[in-house]
């Protein structure tokens, strides 16, 4: 789909939150392996149209909170609604229809290594037996979206780790989900690249509105999506005037396996609590 | 009670904690070897039951057979004419101080059909196909592609081992045939070039001894093989755990554990066979 007729039709998209509900919701959630729990009591939501960025240094859940969202994993205790459906117990066949309805990228890719580009963001759609030149297409439009028409026929191998990521996050979206679940995206990866990957994430974010749930550890990374903005007529992210944020960007902190922050950015900068302001500096 | 060391100067005080430490580390591997054999029984009866329920991945099934079937043939033909060579001259010169060479097709013949064949061709398979389908799948896991397929709405069990287990069962029927016709030419080549006998009187010898139940057992037993190797090989490979070093742990554990399986199976049906087909001896 082309970007600016997608951003134009975008106002219509996103539900208020009181109307439609949270798209995701985590309530008590507590998970442990062999151990001391991973999660405690972990309790928040995604409202459609929301961006929430999970802060928190490595080690403190983040990753087990994600695969637990869209039920790759299952908690020992608590609930977790997803698009309204309650998912902390359901069998694992009934998880797989929900899951197409969420994109998600992984830590490192997680591209299929056998598979070329075309056949890795397709790869839903050739499991609904689409037919080829409508999958040909729609992978157009996904690879041009995160810039990366000429990869089309390559295979992940032969891509640096800033273009898997970015494969990879245009086989998340390429159906177009309903709320998207970011894994890390930049972790690894060197500076420029990783703004490459936030522009992205941004021009999804405001384009699209498609909700999502981000996990990072890099602080730049979560100011960078709430200080900019992007514009569909320059064709990149820019910042927002001086002072202003995204409103639909907000962030949650974890300190080992507890939620110890919920709020937007102004509110994490005047933060008291001892462990975030340790993070901010 | 009485330790048995204590008798020669240690304390009870002493011999107690290790005592009980050695017991806690039973009791561990027993409840280990107990959720093992639970999960194994789980996972292989999943994989069963998929093959009737859609969908079916039927171009996996062929993908399979020819990686599995094909790519199996060099070594199978190779060692069944090697056996059956061996078995030839081991058995002449036993044979020939009781001045019975002649029977040496009938030796080889049962012996390949009944019992080399299958156990040879599931301990060949089982070391080159277990061993690929643990690393594969193994590699998927600590890659996150299993996760990346489970997200996608697509279930790995379904996709990648219920192909690979039937595709097996299938192909080492046909396989152990394959042995046993080469078992069978490898100890006529050796009759007939080296112990300088009877090519004809050697055929007819193999042929003509042969009863259904000889052939029943033969065929049976590959059909199980196939399934204790491909099952074996892929739960150990979707259960890795521990990045590279996990994946060539796996591969060792599905290789050996398939490998002595298989002997021991073996063992387990032919005396079944044996009973069951006493009236036809």
């Amino acid at each position: 789909m082309d970007v600016n007729s997608a951003f134009a039709q975008s106002g219509q998209n996103p539900a208020p939150a009181s109307e439609a509900g949270p798209v995701l919701a985590f309530r008590n959630v507590s998970i442990a392996f062999d151990g001391p729990p991973v999660l405690e009591e972990v309790s928040f939501s995604v409202a459609p149209g929301e961006t929430r960025v999970l802060l928190g240094p490595a080690g403190v859940g983040k990753s087990v909170l994600l695969k637990l969202a869209n039920g790759l994993l299952r908690p020992d205790q608590g609930s977790i609604r997803l698009f309204g459906e309650e998912i902390a117990r359901l069998p694992e066949e009934q998880l797989f229809p929900l899951r197409t309805r969420a994109g998600m990228v992984f830590q490192e890719g997680a591209l299929f290594d056998s598979l070329t580009v075309r056949d890795n963001v397709a790869y839903q759609l050739i499991q609904e037996r689409v037919p080829d030149a409508e999958i040909d297409r729609r992978v157009r439009d996904a690879l041009s979206f995160v810039e990366l028409e000429e990869t089309f026929d390559l295979y992940p191998a032969s891509l640096s780790g800033g273009m898997r990521r970015r494969v990879a996050i245009a086989r998340a979206f390429i159906r177009q989900p309903e709320l998207l679940l970011y894994d890390s995206p930049t972790g690894g990866l060197d500076p420029i690249t990783s703004t490459t990957i936030i522009e992205l994430i941004v021009k999804e974010r405001d384009v699209y509105h498609t909700p999502s749930l981000l996990v990072t550890h890099r602080l730049q990374d979560a100011f960078l999506l709430c200080n900019h903005r992007f514009d569909p007529a320059l064709g990149r992210m820019v910042p927002l005037p001086k002072g202003q944020t995204d409103p639909g960007t907000t962030f949650l902190m974890l300190e080992e396996g507890r939620l110890i922050f919920d709020g937007s950015l102004h509110e994490l900068v005047r933060s008291e609590n001892p462990y975030v302001r340790e993070f901010l500096e | 009670m009485r330790y048995p060391v204590e008798e020669h100067g240690a304390t009870r005080h002493s011999l107690g904690p290790a005592y009980a430490m050695a017991i806690q580390t039973i009791e561990k591997t027993a409840k280990n070897l107990v959720l093992t054999v639970q999960d194994y029984s789980f996972f292989a009866w999943r994989a069963v039951t998929n093959l009737f329920r859609p969908p079916i991945y039927w171009p996996e099934f062929l993908v399979q057979s020819d990686i599995i079937g094909f790519g199996s043939l060099p070594i199978v033909v190779l060692s069944g004419l090697s056996t059956g060579g061996v078995l030839a001259l081991q058995s002449s010169a036993t044979l020939a101080q009781f001045g019975a060479t002649a029977i040496t097709g009938q030796f080889v013949s049962l012996t390949m059909i009944r019992e080399l064949g299958p156990v040879l061709t599931g301990v060949m398979v089982s070391g080159r196909n277990a061993s690929s389908m643990a690393s594969e799948l193994g590699s998927m896991v600590v890659t996150e592609q299993i996760d990346a397929m489970r997200a996608l709405g697509v279930d790995p069990v379904r996709k990648l081992v219920t192909p690979r287990i039937f595709s097996t069962i299938v192909m080492l029927f046909f396989l152990t045939i394959v042995a046993d016709a080469c078992g069978i030419a490898g100890g006529g080549l050796v009759t007939v070039l080296m112990n300088h006998q009877n090519g004809t009187q050697y055929l007819n010898m193999a042929w003509e001894h042969l009863r259904l139940p000889d052939i029943v057992q033969g065929l049976v037993k590959p059909l199980f093989f196939g399934y204790i190797l491909s099952s074996v090989g892929c739960f150990y490979g979707m259960r890795t755990t521990g990045g590279t070093q996990g994946v060539g742990r796996s591969t060792i554990q599905a290789v050996v554990t398939a490998s002595v399986l298989i002997i021991f199976v073996d063992f387990l049906i032919t005396q079944l066979l044996l009973t069951l087909f006493s009236g036809w001896m």
